[in-house]
C-alpha cells in the first residue's frame, strides 16, 4: 500500500508542480504591465507574420522600377526601395523571416543544449568533465563571431543562419541545464525514484525535466531576441540570408547606401526590428520575473 | 608565531588558487585552439588548390600538399599548426598577400581595442551619473529616462543606430565624418573626430546597462547603516553617494562589463562595418565573404583570447575591489 502511494506521489508531484508553475506564471505575468506590453507587441508581429500575404499590398519581391525610391505615399505607405519594391510589404514579410529564424534557432539550440546538459549532469564522471571543457571552449567565442565562423563553413542562406545560430547557442544552454540538473539530482525524490526502479528515461522525462523547465524557458525567451538581433546582424554584414528574401537586416544594409536620398529604406525596417526587440525583451523580462523567484521581490 | 603561520597558509592557499585558475585557463585555451583547428578542417574547399590558383601542375600540387603537412595524421597536423600559431606564423592572406599575424594583430586589433575602449569610456561617463541620479531620485522622470535608455539601448541594434547617426550627424548636419579611420594615437584630434559617431553607436548599448546596474546596486546600499552614519557625521550628500555608495557599485559594474564583453564585440563588429573602420570585425567579415578561412580562423582565435583574458582580469579585480574577499 505504502509503496504504491509513494510511487503515485512521486509520479504526480513534478507534473503538478509544472502545471501549478504555469498557472502561477500566467497570473504573475498578467499582473505586470511590462510583460503585458511586451506580449502585445510580440503578438502584433506574430499576427503580421502569419497574415503577411493578406496584409501586404504588393508582393515583397515585385520590382516596379517606375516607382523606385519613392517616399511614403498613399500608394506605398512606407515608400519603395531602389528596386521599386514596396517596403511595407517587405517589412511585413520580414517579420516572418525574423520570427522564424529566432524561434527555430533557439528551439534547435535548446534541443541540443538540453541533450548535452542532461548527459553531462546525469552521467557525471569523465564524460561530464570532457563535455563541460568543450562547452567552456565554445563559450569563449562570442556568439556573433561563432555564428560568422559557422556561416563561413556552411555557406549563406536562411537554413544555414538557423543552423549557425543554433550551434552557437548549444554552449550556453548546456551549461545552464547541467547546473540545474546537478541541483535537481541532489534532491531526495530522484534517489527515491531510482531506488524504486523507475527507468532512467522516466526519471529524466518525469522528474528531472519538469523541474528544470522554468529556468530554461526563461533563458530561451531571452535568447530569442538575441537570435533575431544576431540574424539581422548577419544579413546586414552580408553573411546571412541572401537577397531578394525580405529580411530586415538586408533591407537596412541596402538602405545604408541611399541614406541621404531615401532614409525610409533603412529607417522603416529598422524601426520594425527595434520594436520587435523591445517587445521580446519586455516579455522575456516579465517571464523571468514571474518564473524566477529570486528576482520576483525586486520586480514587483 | 601563530598569526605568521596562518598568513603563510593563506598565501599558499591563494597561490594554489591562482595556479588553479591558470591551469583552467590554459585548458580552455587548448580547447579553443582545438575548435579553431577543427573549423579550418571543416571548411569547404581544398586549401592546396586555393593557394595555387586556377593553373597548376600535378607535381606542384603534391609538393605543396606535402609541404603543408596534409599527408600527416590529423593530430600531428594539429600540433604542427599550434606550434606555428604560438610562434606568430599564421600564414599569408591569399587576397591581400599580407602576413596574417601582421594584418590581425598589428593592424586590425588596435583599431578594435581603441574603438571598444573609447566606447566604454563614453558609456561609463554617461551611464554612471545617470544610474546614480536614477537611484537617488527614485521614481522621478530621470529614473524613467534611465529605464527607457536601457530598454532602447538593448533594442536598437548598433548597425541600425549607426546608420541613423550617420544620417543625422553626418549627412544632414555634416558635423562628423561617416567613414574612414585615423588612428587617434598618431593624430589625436582627427582620430577622435573620426571616432565620435562610432563610439556613440557602440557606447549607447552599454549606457543603459551600466545605468541599470549602478542604480540597482546603489539602491541596495542606500539604506545601509553606514550610509546613515556618514550622513549623521554631517558629510555632504555627494560624498556619501560617491565615496561610500560607489564603492559597492564597482564590483557589480566590473562583473557586468566583463559578462557583456560578447555584446561589446558583437557591437564592435557591426559598428566597424557601418563606419568602415579597419578593425577585427571588418577583417573577419571580409574574410568570410572571400572565404579566406585562415584569416577567419585568426580572427576567431583572437576574439576568443580577448574574451578569456578579460574574464581572467575581471576575476582578478574582484579581490582588489573587495577587501572582504582578500581577507578570506
Amino acid at each position: 500500500m505504502n509503496t504504491v502511494k509513494t510511487q503515485h506521489a512521486a509520479e504526480s508531484t513534478p507534473l503538478k508542480t509544472l502545471q501549478e508553475q504555469c498557472r502561477r506564471g500566467v497570473v504573475l505575468i498578467a499582473r505586470q504591465h511590462k510583460a503585458v506590453a511586451g506580449f502585445l507587441i510580440v503578438m502584433f508581429f506574430v499576427l503580421v507574420a502569419i497574415f503577411a500575404p493578406v496584409l501586404s499590398p504588393y508582393s515583397p519581391t515585385e520590382q516596379i522600377f517606375a516607382d523606385a525610391m519613392q517616399g511614403p505615399s498613399w500608394r506605398h505607405w512606407m515608400g519603395t526601395d531602389s528596386f521599386g519594391q514596396d517596403i511595407l510589404s517587405r517589412t511585413f514579410y520580414g517579420a516572418r523571416s525574423a520570427l522564424w529564424i529566432g524561434f527555430a534557432s533557439v528551439g534547435l539550440g535548446l534541443f541540443f543544449g538540453v541533450a548535452v546538459g542532461l548527459l553531462a549532469g546525469l552521467r557525471g564522471g569523465r564524460l561530464e568533465w570532457v563535455l563541460m571543457r568543450i562547452v567552456d571552449g565554445l563559450l569563449a567565442f562570442p556568439e556573433l563571431i561563432m555564428a560568422m565562423a559557422f556561416m563561413a563553413v556552411l555557406g549563406l542562406g536562411m537554413g544555414n543562419v538557423i543552423m549557425a545560430l543554433a550551434l552557437s547557442f548549444v554552449g550556453p544552454f548546456a551549461r545552464t541545464v547541467r547546473a540545474d540538473v546537478l541541483q535537481v539530482k541532489a534532491r531526495p525524490f530522484i534517489e527515491a525514484a531510482r531506488l524504486m526502479g523507475v527507468s532512467e528515461r522516466d526519471i529524466i522525462m518525469r522528474h528531472v525535466l519538469p523541474n528544470i523547465a522554468s529556468p530554461i524557458l526563461v533563458q530561451a525567451g531571452m535568447r530569442i531576441s538575441i537570435a533575431i538581433l544576431l540574424a539581422s546582424g548577419l544579413s546586414f554584414l552580408g553573411l546571412g540570408v541572401v537577397p531578394p528574401t525580405p529580411d530586415w537586416g538586408l533591407m537596412i544594409a541596402e538602405g545604408r547606401g541611399f541614406i541621404s536620398m531615401a532614409p525610409w529604406m533603412a529607417g522603416m525596417p529598422g524601426l520594425a526590428l527595434a520594436a520587435l526587440l523591445v517587445g521580446l525583451n519586455l516579455l522575456a523580462e516579465g517571464l523571468r520575473d514571474a518564473l524566477d523567484p529570486s528576482t520576483r521581490g525586486g520586480a514587483a | 608565531m601563530k598569526p605568521d603561520r596562518a598568513s603563510n597558509a593563506i598565501r599558499v592557499d591563494r597561490l594554489w588558487q591562482s595556479l588553479g585558475t591558470l591551469a583552467q585557463t590554459a585548458l580552455v585555451l587548448l580547447v579553443v585552439s582545438g575548435i579553431s583547428f577543427l573549423f579550418l578542417k571543416l571548411s569547404p574547399g581544398d586549401p592546396v588548390s586555393l593557394m595555387l590558383g586556377s593553373d597548376f601542375s600535378r607535381d606542384s600540387y603534391e609538393e605543396l600538399y606535402r609541404k603543408l603537412g596534409l599527408n600527416q595524421p590529423w593530430f600531428q597536423q594539429y600540433f604542427h599548426w599550434l606550434g606555428r600559431f604560438v610562434q606568430g606564423d599564421w600564414g599569408i592572406s591569399y587576397v591581400s598577400r599580407q602576413d596574417i599575424f601582421e594584418l590581425a594583430i598589428l593592424q586590425a586589433l588596435p583599431v578594435t581595442l581603441t574603438l571598444a575602449g573609447l566606447s566604454l569610456l563614453v558609456a561609463l561617463a554617461v551611464g554612471i551619473p545617470l544610474g546614480v541620479l536614477a537611484a537617488v531620485r527614485r521614481n522621478s522622470w530621470i529614473d524613467l529616462l534611465a529605464s527607457a535608455v536601457s530598454i532602447g539601448g538593448n533594442a536598437f541594434p548598433s548597425f541600425y543606430l549607426g546608420v541613423v547617426l550617420i544620417w543625422v550627424f553626418s549627412v544632414d548636419l555634416g558635423w562628423f565624418p561617416s567613414m574612414g579611420y585615423v588612428s587617434p594615437w598618431t593624430d589625436p584630434a582627427k582620430g577622435l573626430w573620426h571616432l565620435v559617431l562610432p563610439a556613440l553607436t557602440l557606447g549607447a548599448w552599454y549606457v543603459g546597462l551600466i545605468a541599470t546596474v549602478t542604480r540597482s546596486s546603489l539602491l541596495e546600499v542606500l539604506d545601509m547603516p553606514y550610509m546613515a552614519a556618514a550622513r549623521a557625521r554631517g558629510e555632504p550628500q555627494w560624498r556619501v553617494i560617491w565615496v561610500h555608495g560607489m564603492r559597492n557599485v564597482l564590483m557589480p559594474l566590473v562583473t557586468v562589463i566583463g559578462l557583456q564583453l560578447g555584446g561589446m564585440l558583437r557591437g564592435a563588429v557591426m559598428t566597424e562595418v557601418v563606419f568602415s573602420l579597419p578593425g577585427l570585425g571588418m577583417m573577419i567579415t571580409g574574410a568570410v565573404q572571400t572565404r579566406e578561412y585562415l584569416v577567419v580562423q585568426a580572427g576567431i582565435m583572437i576574439t576568443a583570447l580577448l574574451f578569456i583574458t578579460v574574464n581572467f582580469l575581471v576575476d582578478r579585480t574582484y579581490s582588489i575591489l573587495d577587501p572582504k574577499l582578500r581577507k578570506k
